[in-house]
């Protein structure tokens, strides 16, 4: 339970809200139990549920409707690569097709050895940095991008921050 | 005319088909930047330089010496206008507050999703203290004693940096209670969204912080009237809190004298898309796109003619290039007489190997996956937008077809609930009412050819400046 496991965590996010509108802190609520427990389980909606006083459904509501939570497991962490068209018109799309190349997948599958999810996602307010993509772990949400609009991330360079994260274990 | 338009080197009278060939170094900037200012004071985001450059001074100033109305006043005289995109009078939105209704809450909309926006992340990670700074002066002007600050949830590690900011805020005695000797108290809070467009429209916003399924409310009322948790609220944009510690430093009259009459004060212009410089560029409200999208941009990096500028992100009024475009000011009366909206000034530039049924079946999946799916217009014309434009460019499609996806942009407009639904099609009609050749192009029953070579290009690889390499499998569209 993570009202045993991560108390002060709890205690810290349910004081930001008057004591009265606990509901609110279903949003990070349902973050601290996404890194618990690798996604929001039916457990994990029933626990944030009785956290803040609705019922699981309406806690598998917000699961559904937000992109950043899920309700499966993936890949142990998922790689994010922005294609939207700003980014598009930045060679994003190119960079995006190079990697899942490299990488053995197509966009929205897990690589075989179960350690990335590689997705495609909408804008990430990074435009003037594309190509760029995010990593979502057990730590949360982390940049990696382009130094510069003449120095494209490449490809290589790319596996390079994914090989860190798979050698540190870090987030896994 | 603001200052910065007479810096020499602009190239007035050039064609936009013949832009300068190489990259010119940028204008001279006679202009102070106000909002990024921590390009010009290393390490700003450490409170004590902050201090030392004059920070927390108008917080202070304006708790021990102001009411909270001659906060309002202030600003209102200023003419600051909301940066998030609507452009609508600052302190106007202050004043709105129902009278005698407490608890009252402050909300920074922090959420930033808009394709082609990236300048309340910069501020948010180089120059916190002054966001921070504005909505405490919010804060107090609004007599809210909790504030809360809305990210993207995609902003975790900057979420990270501003939650041990505002530690230190506490332990310096700059939020809490009683503050400088006052009876004021406030305290701020981060709030992390989970990925949803949708919640950076206000009502949206204020029902996700709620806990809820970020979904717009039917307004009337207004958040000013029943916000968060049903009590009198302001929801301001980042950028636009950012502007009010130097409003209040300086004065109002001081802020007026940059821009121009109706859209006083700096901007911060976000250039992505063909440009060989893109980022962020704060300039007064009032500066051309020539001088942003050349002199400071570069140009386009192909050295092709610009065919189409975007203002708005995804949201945009596709704007046909010409050299009256090109030598409009851009601000909220200038860009809306050329039948645009400046928007939040993301300002993406397209040159002429764009297609523009590529572009709007790009700008259609993103409001088809961002519907909230509370209304049908929205809900199922994203969708029915979207299936369309995917037909049409697999070459799937006939010129009925095309018709059809005007139908149904028509069909779509004015009648959705929130401007999410709105903005959807005006890159589609505005799209096809100036470049229906692009469309047709794709169709079996187009005249066989493209109009144009970009609308026969082969799938994915023509959209982009010139490929870096050759890679023959493009993974989108």
């Amino acid at each position: 339970m993570l009202i045993d496991t991560h108390r002060e965590e709890v205690d810290r996010i349910l004081a930001k809200y008057p004591a009265d509108q606990k509901r609110s802190a279903a949003m990070p609520l349902l973050y601290l139990a996404q890194s618990a427990y690798g996604h929001i389980t039916p457990q994990a909606m029933e626990e944030v549920g009785g956290l803040i006083g609705v019922s699981s459904t309406d806690v598998a509501g917000l699961v559904g409707f937000y992109s950043l939570y899920y309700d499966r497991q993936a890949g142990k962490r998922r790689v994010q690569i922005c294609t939207d068209f700003p980014c598009a018109l930045r060679g994003a799309e190119t960079f995006a097709a190079a990697l899942c190349q490299k990488l053995g997948v197509r966009l929205g599958e897990t690589t075989p050895d179960g350690e990335w999810t590689v997705e495609a996602v909408m804008c990430l307010a990074a435009c003037d940095k594309a190509p760029m993509f995010q990593v979502q772990d057990a730590d949360g949400i982390h940049y990696h991008e382009s130094a510069g609009p003449d120095q494209p991330l490449t490809v290589d360079q790319a596996l390079d921050v994914l090989a860190n994260y798979t050698s540190a274990g870090k987030g896994g | 005319m603001p200052a910065d338009e007479t810096a020499a080197g602009l190239p007035m009278g050039s064609q936009p088909a013949t832009p300068p060939p190489a990259a010119p170094e940028p204008a001279p900037v006679k202009y102070e930047r106000l909002l990024l200012r921590h390009r010009d004071i290393p390490d700003l985001h450490r409170l004590e330089v902050y201090r030392q450059h004059g920070g927390y001074q108008a917080f202070k100033q304006v708790v021990t010496t102001l009411t909270p109305k001659q906060v309002i006043d202030e600003v209102r005289a200023s003419g600051l206008r909301g940066r998030g995109g609507a452009g609508f009078p600052t302190g106007v939105k202050w004043s709105f507050l129902t009278k005698d209704s407490y608890p009252r809450y402050l909300v920074a909309n922090s959420d930033e999703s808009e394709p082609g926006t990236f300048k309340d992340r910069e501020i948010l990670e180089r120059n916190p203290h002054q966001f921070l700074e504005g909505v405490m002066i919010a804060a107090y002007a609004a007599e809210a004693h909790l504030a809360y600050n809305y990210m993207r949830g995609e902003f975790w590690d900057i979420a990270l940096r501003l939650d041990a900011v505002l530690d230190e805020l506490r332990q310096a005695g700059l939020l809490g209670q009683n503050l400088f000797g006052t009876s004021y108290s406030l305290d701020i809070h981060n709030h992390l969204g989970a990925g949803a467009y949708i919640c950076g429209e206000e009502s949206a916003l204020l029902e996700s912080l709620e806990g809820k399924l970020g979904q717009p409310r039917l307004k009337p009322p207004f958040p000013a009237d029943k916000g968060l948790y049903q009590k009198p609220t302001v929801v301001n944009n980042t950028e636009t809190l950012t502007n009010v510690p130097m409003i209040m430093a300086r004065g109002a009259a001081w802020y007026k004298t940059i821009g121009t009459e109706k859209s006083p004060g700096p901007k911060i212009f976000c250039l992505s898309g063909h440009v060989k410089r893109p980022g962020n560029y704060e300039l007064p409200l009032g500066t051309t796109f020539r001088h942003l999208i050349y002199d400071l941009g570069g140009g386009v990096p192909s050295g092709k003619p610009v065919k189409a500028i975007l203002t708005a992100g995804a949201s945009s009024t596709v704007l046909a290039s010409s050299d009256e475009l090109l030598d409009t000011p851009m601000d909220y009366e200038s860009v809306a007489a050329r039948g645009g909206a400046l928007g939040s000034a993301s300002i993406i530039v397209l040159d002429e190997s764009v297609d523009l049924a590529w572009l709007t079946l790009k700008t259609s999946r993103f409001f088809k996956h961002e519907s909230c799916g509370k209304c049908t217009p929205c809900r199922e014309g994203t969708y029915w937008m979207l299936n369309i434009l995917e037909r049409v460019n697999k070459g799937n499609a006939d010129k009925a077809d095309v018709d059809l996806l005007q139908t149904v942009a028509l069909q779509i407009q004015g009648k959705c609930l929130c401007p999410l639904g709105e903005f959807s099609v005006t890159p589609v009609l505005s799209g096809l009412q100036k470049f229906r050749a692009d469309f047709d192009g794709h169709t079996r029953d187009g005249k066989g050819a493209p109009a144009k070579p970009s609308a026969a290009r082969p799938a994915g690889t023509a959209a982009r400046p010139a490929a870096r390499k050759a890679e023959p499998t493009p993974a989108g569209d």
